[in-house]
């Protein structure tokens, strides 16, 4: 295991990058803690998948250095740099049975028979294959062969990290379940470095300690997933976390006024003279039905029940406002704000207050 | 309109694919094929489209008896999950594309070209060519070119499973949308049932080659007929534990007594309840208190997901806020007993939770 360093890491698929949009990856300075859970999260063509092909050495960056340790692997090949990974789709040798693909990187590695045989059975069991060890790979259904690929990503112990790309893509909702919950407990009892890349924030922030969000090659934010939640840093990780992600409006500040069109909104921070885009942020969590003088005024389009709770899909004037119902909950003209929860953005960026 | 399958099976080398099946879907309805992968949805879809033959029983659109038909001369449109465009034409040749086989003048193909481009927020991108979309664009280019036929039966296989998660919630919240434009009937497929919630309409529970359960999506999500319907319309997986009631108590496979539930009767029972329903905190005075080993936490921000270890079952709570308790040790967690289904030991609805009872 190790600790991995990215030091002014950037890279280009341009021979000669001049401007920002040039970069697949802007630059990006970040230590992955030995032994820690990390998410890379963010849409497709964010450059997440390019980020992750420079850990594993699948692709040379144009530029900065990536350490394992304090030893710089930049120009070391994937083999060298001695990480598992686990890809999207299955990858199992379908005429080897479940116990031969499980071993097979260990037999790779010449270790001994007693030792394979122990340490195939203790992952088995883990990842709950042990029932099918003698079964061969070729008749399992793709949900059973990815279980292989994940185990086969596991099985060994010297690994310096270990690196997934979507690996649930494939998977049944109830199957994720029990294999996300099983990723988790192993990685707790292991204690690899693991990083997990992902588009689904429920993968993401279930698997982290911390996520990394990543924007058109930009690392936008990293953080807890409870940070992410209550304080994004960019409207980016306000949309993109949280479903329906954060409402964003338009408003005037005025030292701790908010103004949306004519209404006005007191905060519980001075923001001082702000210049530029500025916004406000609430997540639909945080905004509540209210017959109060002072509620924002709203229209009321559409309720959906998603079973656990309601989405009513609202608007004021011309923005979108999302609210989430609880049990209980009733439909009114106006709408206020948790004030804790409200977070100003200028130009994207959250200002701290 | 409406299309019927009677007493339809398909056996595919002595092995049911589809048991027999008797639906009608009627027109200007929107109906959810609700399942995990190879619960025989996609082959429904091929039966409805006359992609394959039933081995027997028979398919009837608006009463005329359609079995026989070719696919071509059938009125459907067909989405799959991997979106097909045709990469060296233009978007706006893409949509027409249909209208073009079917010989229309080219001043009715600019008119639905337009309206269909409007419906699909695709006016912008009309001159370019496929591959130079986003991956939600280029669905709604497929999608686009499926509705523009007016085709009287729609049907859509996953058809957001290779989008981006947030691409997939802003086409979950327009599709019922544009349905409702469309007048046809609309057939959904989807493993998801939260999608399966976001779109309404009704829903066809499948499991195995059967249909377990059709109805009102919402009616289904809160009154399924069977465990295994529960099961498949819940997610995180629904929560299961066996009780005995005997005269004025129950007592469960764990050992807790309660009180018995109104109008259940003596014997041998599953009781389900959902995720969402189990709680950290005594929140009624009823809540029945169940000790659990917590094995594993997972907090998204706002919620957390308590993994436990019941006896022999596994359990998922879904807890509102940000909880971080000790792994590997016993929890007190909460359930209120009008949030239990009860089947009996065959899997059969004998109870629905008495809270859908309540508005729901």
């Amino acid at each position: 295991m190790a600790k991995i360093t990215l030091s002014n890491l950037a890279h280009s698929y341009m021979d000669n990058p001049t401007r920002d949009e040039d970069y697949a990856l802007k630059p990006v300075n970040h230590i992955w803690e030995d032994g820690a859970a990390y998410a890379l999260l963010g849409p497709s063509g964010c450059g997440k998948s390019t980020l992750l092909n420079i850990i594993s050495g699948l692709l040379k960056p144009s530029s900065g250095k990536v350490l394992f340790d304090e030893n710089d692997v930049t120009n070391d090949d994937t083999a060298i740099r001695n990480i598992a990974q686990v890809f999207q789709f299955p990858v199992v040798y379908d005429t080897m049975s479940v116990k031969e693909n499980l071993a097979f990187p260990l037999k790779n590695r010449g270790l001994n028979k007693e030792y394979i045989e122990k340490r195939v059975a203790e992952i088995a069991v883990m990842i709950s294959l042990e029932d099918i060890l003698n079964k061969k790979a070729s008749g399992l259904t793709a949900d059973v062969k990815q279980k292989i690929s994940l185990g086969r990503g596991l099985v060994r112990e010297d690994v310096n990290a270990i690196l997934f790309d979507e690996p649930l893509t494939v998977i049944d909702p109830v199957m994720k379940w029990e294999l996300r919950s099983q990723l988790k407990a192993i990685h707790q009892k292991l204690g690899h470095t693991m990083i997990y890349v992902t588009h689904d924030q429920t993968e993401a922030l279930t698997f982290a300690d911390k996520v990394i969000v990543m924007s058109d090659g930009e690392v936008v934010q990293i953080g807890t997933p409870t940070e992410l939640f209550e304080k994004p840093a960019h409207t980016f990780v306000g949309y993109f976390i949280g479903s329906p992600g954060m409402n964003i409006l338009p408003v005037e500040i005025n030292g701790n006024i908010a103004i949306i069109n004519d209404h006005k909104i007191t905060l519980n921070n001075q923001y001082g003279s702000l210049t530029g885009k500025i916004e406000l942020g609430i997540r639909p969590e945080f905004v509540t039905f209210s017959n109060d003088p002072n509620a924002l005024p709203v229209k009321v389009n559409r309720v959906e029940d998603v079973g656990h709770y309601k989405i009513a899909r609202a608007n004021h004037l011309d923005h979108d406002i999302n609210i989430i119902l609880n049990d209980g909950d009733e439909i009114m003209d106006g709408v206020v704000f948790d004030k804790e929860k409200i977070n100003i953005y200028a130009d994207d960026w959250r200002v701290t207050p | 309109m409406s299309l019927t399958f009677e007493k339809i099976t398909l056996t595919v080398e002595g092995e049911h694919h589809i048991y027999e099946t008797n639906i009608t879907f009627e027109n200007a309805t929107m109906n959810v094929l609700l399942g995990a992968t190879l619960s025989g949805k996609t082959t429904l879809m091929r039966l409805m489209a006359g992609l394959d033959k039933p081995t027997t029983g028979r398919i009837l659109w608006n009463g005329e008896d359609v079995t026989d038909k070719r696919v071509q001369d059938r009125d459907i449109a067909f989405v799959y999950q991997q979106f097909i465009n045709y990469p060296s034409l233009s978007v706006y040749e893409n949509i027409a594309s249909p209208l073009r086989v079917m010989k229309k003048s080219n001043a009715e193909i600019a008119k639905a070209v337009k309206d269909t481009a409007d419906l699909m927020k695709l006016t912008p991108f009309l001159d370019r060519r496929p591959l130079e979309l986003s991956g939600g664009q280029q669905q709604r280019c497929a999608l686009a070119r499926a509705l523009i036929k007016g085709a009287g039966l729609v049907l859509m296989d996953e058809p957001l499973a290779n989008l981006d998660y947030k691409l997939r919630e802003e086409l979950r919240t327009e599709i019922p949308k544009i349905f409702e434009q469309s007048g046809a009937i609309f057939i959904y497929a989807t493993t998801e049932p939260e999608e399966a919630l976001l779109l309404g309409g009704n829903t066809a529970a499948m499991h195995e080659g059967h249909i377990t359960q059709f109805g009102k999506t919402s009616s289904i999500y809160h009154k399924p007929n069977t465990a295994v319907t529960a099961a498949i319309f819940s997610n995180p997986p629904m929560n299961f534990l066996k009780l005995k009631k005997n005269a004025d108590k129950i007592t469960f496979a764990d050992g807790t007594v309660i009180p018995a539930i109104e109008k259940l009767p003596d014997g041998d029972f599953l009781a389900g309840f959902r995720s969402n329903h189990l709680e950290l905190n005594r929140l009624s005075k009823d809540a029945i208190n169940f000790t659990a080993t917590l094995e594993t936490t997972e907090i998204t921000g706002s919620e957390t997901y308590l993994h436990m270890q019941h006896g022999d079952d596994r359990w998922v709570g879904l807890i509102h806020g940000v909880h971080d308790l000790p792994l590997g040790e016993d929890i007190s967690i909460y359930l209120d007993p009008s949030h239990i289904y009860t089947f009996d030991q065959g899997g059969q609805l004998v109870l629905p939770a008495s809270y859908t009872e309540r508005g729901h």
